[in-house]
């Protein structure tokens, strides 16, 4: 920001240095994912020989193989699954209990809140053994609840606090003219706070799909059946099963992270928005 | 984002200072809102995050491997197995590693990233886009990605060694050099959200303040050492807070790419309770792990906001 604020024009020299900069950033960052998916299209031999180019002859069944089999769209499905029910819960869940804490003043109000907060201090995996053996004897062990629980539950924290803030800035005014009216805190909550609050169930939704999508530890403990597995899960079998078979592997690879590029590359504004500002308010 | 800066004071990680705001008391249906909104959210949280968590700190007193109920008493017998353990002594000095290269590699890439992000330079937009790219694809893509990459036999450093006619490096299976290969791959996956926190920081700093430096004849360089430097100051402590918390979860990153290996040189204390706890099924020494970990994140969530925070 040096020197947005000045109306003087960058001078040639610094243009180029900046650009010469950044562009030899972005191909740090670009070089191993580009080179992974031109690695699926190469044969195992073309790919030791020449990791860095262009195939040398374009080889499209190992994508095509992927994408006409079951394995993969099956993870996808569990992920998507998984992702969607969390976020549901983590959103009705959360902005319910947010509400009392934004609007209702009872006994104790302050100390449960901070209660829900002593979630957002320690990570899921600090308490996994026990988690695992709970979930074991609630019997949901190897099913899509045995995760998508106990994501809600680390998820309330933040979620409850980014809810809670945004409701306790809606408008005073509104409330006092919608009690003159005879309207009670529920019929407030589903007809007022909620659709009034579209930019903070989009930034909660966002984080809680986001690392819900990505997650691997709590499926990696919890579920045991193949069929099961969500797609980071799965790709770390398919790439024990496939061992040195690179070309697959990094097929496999490009096949199961393409939805996360296409959708971040459609909503990057919302999503940047949404991950950083999550993060930091909370 | 422009006021992000603006709210990380308002609402504090651990509590909440303000008062509760005292609503209508015309309104009705203030028990029945109680009774229907909060015991979902009270039950899950108390029984997938409160009890857990509880239970690590119990179990940490007992030789258990997870059937029936604990009994086999041993007291802190867990916890001296523990710090005896080189392996976890590794997993600690990672765990600091991480954070000491986040201090001195990825807050100064950020914030040069971020000051050139900032210059009114036509296409600089996209370079943003790029470099957020790998903070949102997964620990695990991201480390099989780079599993590829420091591959000694089809991966690029392979292609490079080759290049330079030297001899193939196996970096991932070398004890010294693994755990640089994996702090690389940490920087390359996270720069990129440390430098949109800078990035917003900039975005805050008064504009006048600069043009006030500017009319004093201050050069480039003075502007960004004592204009812009101190006054990102709360950026810094807020960027390095993410690094600790990161560093102290660290595990998705680390399976695919070497799976705390070769010889426990890139374990951290999560990948330790895994391989350890977990997959042995040694629930009392896993649960001390937990302890540890547990006691480590809140000493730093209370400590470090207390001591370097508290006057953001």
């Amino acid at each position: 920001m040096t020197d947005t604020s000045s109306t003087v024009r960058v001078s040639t020299a610094t243009r180029l240095y900046v650009y010469v900069s950044l562009s030899l950033v972005a191909a740090i960052v670009l070089v191993p994912l580009v080179t992974t998916a031109l690695g699926g299209f190469k044969t195992l031999g073309d790919l030791r020989l020449n990791p860095f180019g262009l195939p040398s002859e374009w080889v499209w069944s190992n994508y095509v193989d992927i994408l006409f089999g079951e394995r993969y769209w099956r993870q996808m499905m569990n992920s998507l699954i998984i992702a969607c029910v969390t976020v549901f819960l983590t959103l009705v869940v959360s902005s319910m209990a947010a509400f009392c804490f934004a609007h209702i003043r009872f006994f104790g109000s302050n100390q449960l809140l901070n209660y829900f907060l002593i979630g957002l201090m320690f990570p899921a995996a600090t308490a996994i053994l026990p988690l695992f053996i709970r979930i074991r004897d609630l019997g949901l062990l190897d099913s899509y609840w045995g995760v998508i629980l106990p994501q809600v539950a680390f998820g309330l924290g933040m979620s409850i606090l980014l809810f809670r803030n945004y409701f306790r800035n809606l408008p005073e005014e509104l409330f006092q003219a919608a009690f003159v009216d005879g309207c009670g805190y529920i019929r407030f909550f589903w007809y007022i706070s909620l659709p009034l609050s579209r930019p903070i169930v989009a930034t909660v939704g966002i984080v809680t799909f986001v690392s819900s999508w990505n997650s691997y530890i709590l499926p990696l403990i919890m579920l045991n059946t193949e069929s099961k597995y969500p797609w980071p899960l799965g790709i770390m079998v398919y790439r024990g099963e496939f061992g040195t078979d690179w070309q697959l592997v990094l097929a496999f690879i490009t096949l199961t992270i393409l939805p996360t590029i296409i959708v971040f590359f459609l909503a990057q504004k919302h999503i940047i928005a949404g991950l950083t500002a999550g993060a930091v308010k909370s | 984002m422009n006021n992000m800066t603006a709210k990380i004071s308002g609402a504090s990680v651990m509590g909440v200072p303000e008062k509760v705001r005292y609503k209508s008391p015309t309104a009705r249906g203030r028990l029945p809102a109680l009774i229907i909104f909060l015991p979902p959210a009270l039950l899950l949280f108390t029984l997938f995050v409160i009890l857990p968590m509880g239970e690590a700190a119990w179990y940490s007193f007992y030789r258990w491997n997870g059937y029936g109920t604990p009994t086999e008493f041993v007291g802190i017998r867990n916890f001296e197995v523990l710090f005896n353990n080189a392996a976890f002594s590794t997993a600690l000095i990672n765990n600091g590693l991480i954070i000491v290269v986040s201090l001195l590699l990825q807050v100064p890439l950020a914030i040069w990233l971020a000051v050139m992000l900032g210059k009114k330079i036509r296409g600089v937009v996209a370079f943003r886009l790029i470099f957020f790219l790998p903070y949102v694809l997964a620990d695990v893509a991201a480390g099989l990605i780079w599993r590829f990459v420091y591959d000694g036999d089809y991966g690029l450093f392979a292609a490079i060694a080759g290049f330079l006619g030297v001899a193939t490096p196996y970096v991932l299976a070398d004890r010294d050099l693994a755990i640089y290969a994996v702090l690389a791959v940490v920087i390359w996956k996270y720069f990129g959200f440390h430098m949109m926190l800078f990035i917003a920081g900039l975005q805050s700093i008064d504009k006048s303040v600069m043009e006030a430096a500017e009319i004093d004849g201050a050069t480039g360089w003075q502007k960004f050492r004592y204009v812009t430097l101190p006054l990102l100051g709360s950026t810094v402590r807020l960027s390095v807070f993410f690094a600790i918390i990161g560093s102290l979860q660290l595990f998705d990153l680390i399976m695919p790419l070497t799976g705390g290996g070769p010889s426990n040189s890139t374990q951290t204390m999560v990948t330790f309770l895994y391989t350890y706890g977990v997959t042995r099924m040694q629930v009392g020494l896993g649960s001390a792990v937990g302890v540890v970990l547990f006691v480590i994140c809140v000493t730093i969530a209370f400590g470090y906001k207390r001591i370097f925070m508290r006057n953001d």
